[in-house]
């Protein structure tokens, strides 16, 4: 049997970023809203409000890897690792962050070029695969270059920077100023989309073989978006290292990967504000249902799969599903 | 020289194992178009199977015909009727991903209900070993080579020889051609999901021994046995066995001359070499894409 060359999940038509002006009025009071927040919570709080925005940086990019180019991967989490280590050591040798978060941005944006070259020329979701062996290996090599990485030891007392002379060392400020780069990167991939040069990704995401007959070259697309989603992870990695001050190998492993993944998709690939709903599900409810531990993980898993049965667009193709049905129903 | 001669036979016994796993990928993928990302966790679950079936008195022999059973209705129909079917008309990542949230239930599953713990597992093969033209062979790997070359190689032949097996590929190349031709297309698809389940099971029964049972221990046999599948060529079969072999010698000579810690990337700088030389893999044919 032969598979479609790269099918995506939900290929409704629409544009590529919803825009309308009550959205956007909604969206600023959501994220106003969400700045205050911290302000009435403790620093754990405080913390996972952070953390959310960290990974919201790394699923973003995520996003544009599964549901523009119709690819997965199963290596974010290596690349956040990447990103992470990379700011981690340089701050500690004295390097400014500033100057870490360019580098840990342009090495990962180049090593998911180099992985993904081989793994897009043929189809079959080689990439997948390709991505989590690609974790395994990171993950050693976070593991046993003892030297390098401090090995299962990890790295301690990674600084934080400071903007324009101000100190970022406490929690609130930091968390400001991580929530500031993340809308600025999601703006950036915003307007990436709306672009003329980037609206061939929603080509992609629609209808690959119509895209490439219209002159779009697939591989070429198909493996920036990758690049550019590896990019945003190695961004969400230097801004991890800050936050958490110590970093071992465990976080990078594969399994963070898959629940990045998993929560994309559950959340609606292809779906510009799908990974907010997805690092939801996979940063702030594990918190909430802390007293389910490893049971909400194994729910999380059939979850996914009775999604992938009734709604394989993801919780954010609910409400046309429903549209759609009362349409249907209708004489 | 006799290192390396008894590293590439163990080698090859690790390979065989990888092999078997990759075989039911393979299998899976060309009748039925499921890339398995569980297919890890099919080989952890009869694993901890046997080990119930042993803790509660059970020979080996008797526990793993038991596992062989449950895996192959649990793995084999229950998760082509509950997961497979309905999924089939979405395509394939809908499927893929439904598999993907499979190996989190199980894993997680096992975690949360059985334990995080590693458990020792009996081996099938008695200890020791002997020597022919002064190689060291151990009764571990001169076992698992015969018994999983020899399900190999048995499946083969069923597949080329028999009536049945003829059948089966025949849906595997052309679904239609063969419903039209009075095959069962829907009963040869249950039986490739019912073999896969009976290979998941073999696979346990080899390397748990070494591997240890553990909730994680699919992990790293799923992922070789993606590697060797797409190695060997994802549309042989014969393919599986020799992309599973070669991972398991390059591994056992890496970790012996290179490095023991690298070992568990050999699998994909060979995936990497293999897709960039030889995208159809070393015994596999090219495919056309279907619009």
């Amino acid at each position: 049997m032969n598979a479609s060359s790269s099918t995506v999940i939900a290929r409704p038509r629409r544009p590529a970023v919803p825009r309308s002006r009550t959205r956007l009025a909604l969206a600023a009071i959501v994220v106003i809203a969400f700045a205050l927040l911290p302000l009435g919570l403790k620093s754990y709080g405080t913390y996972l409000c952070s953390l959310f925005c960290v990974y919201l940086m790394a699923t973003f990019g995520l996003n544009l890897t599964i549901g523009y180019a119709g690819q997965m991967s199963l290596g974010q989490a290596a690349f956040l690792g990447i990103g992470a280590y990379i700011a981690a050591i340089g701050m500690k040798a004295g390097l400014p962050f500033f100057a870490m978060l360019p580098l840990a941005a342009l090495a990962c944006f180049a090593i998911g070029l180099a992985l993904g070259f081989p793994a897009l020329r043929v189809q079959h979701h080689y990439l997948a695969f390709a991505t989590l062996g690609f974790n395994v290996l990171v993950f050693l090599v976070l593991r046993n270059e003892e030297a390098i990485t401090g090995g299962t030891f990890g790295i301690r007392g990674i600084p934080r920077p400071s903007l324009f002379g101000l100190s970022l060392e406490r929690d609130l400020p930091y968390f400001w100023f991580t929530l500031a780069s993340t809308l600025l990167l999601i703006a950036l991939l915003g307007w990436l989309l709306r672009s003329p040069w980037g609206r061939a990704f929603a080509a992609l995401r629609d209808n690959p073989i119509r895209a490439e007959s219209l002159g779009v070259n697939i591989t070429a697309y198909t493996l920036l978006a990758f690049a550019i989603g590896a990019c945003c992870a190695g961004i969400a990695g230097a801004y991890f290292a800050s936050l958490v001050g110590f970093i071992d190998p465990a976080p990078f492993n594969f399994t963070a990967s898959l629940l990045m993944l998993l929560g994309v998709i559950v959340g609606g690939a292809g779906r510009f504000l799908g990974p907010v709903v997805g690092t939801v599900i996979i940063v702030l409810l594990p918190e909430w249902l802390r007293f389910m531990q490893n049971w909400y993980l194994a729910a999380f898993g059939v979850a996914v799969i009775a999604l992938m049965v009734w709604l394989p667009g993801g919780l954010l193709s609910l409400p046309e599903r429903l549209a759609s049905r009362r349409i249907g129903a209708l004489p | 020289m006799g290192d390396f001669v008894q590293l590439v036979v163990s080698g090859i016994a690790a390979g065989t194992i990888y092999g078997v796993a990759a075989l039911g990928f393979t299998l899976l993928w060309q009748a039925s178009g499921t890339i398995n990302f569980a297919q890890g966790e099919f080989v952890m679950l009869p694993a901890f199977a046997m080990l119930l079936f042993l803790g509660i008195g059970a020979p080996l022999w008797l526990a793993f015909f038991a596992a062989c059973i449950v895996s192959m209705l649990l793995l084999g129909v229950a998760f082509k009727r509950i997961i497979v079917d309905p999924l089939l008309r979405h395509g394939v990542i809908p499927l893929v991903i439904a598999t993907l949230g499979l190996s989190v239930f199980v894993k997680q599953g096992i975690k949360a209900g059985v334990g995080a713990l590693a458990y020792p597992f009996p081996s099938a093969f008695p200890a020791g070993q002997f020597a022919i033209a002064g190689i060291e062979v151990s009764y571990a790997d001169l076992g698992t080579l015969l018994l999983a070359g020899g399900i190999v190689i048995a499946l083969q032949l069923f597949l080329d020889r028999t009536m049945t097996g003829r059948a089966m590929q025949a849906c595997a190349q052309n679904t239609e051609a063969a419903r039209v031709l009075g095959i069962d297309v829907r009963r040869m698809t249950l039986y490739v999901f019912l073999i896969n389940g009976a290979l998941a099971a073999v696979a346990a029964l080899l390397i748990a021994p070494s591997y240890l049972v553990k909730f994680d221990m699919g992990e790293t046999i799923g992922l070789k046995a993606f590697f060797a599948a797409i190695i060997g060529g994802f549309n042989q079969t014969r393919g599986a066995l020799l992309g599973g072999v070669l991972i398991g010698v390059l591994e056992n000579l890496v970790g012996f001359y290179v490095s023991p810690a690298y070992k568990e990337g050999v699998a994909l700088v060979v995936f990497l070499l293999v897709i960039l030389l030889r995208p159809e893999g070393l015994l596999g044919k090219a495919e056309e894409r279907k619009v």
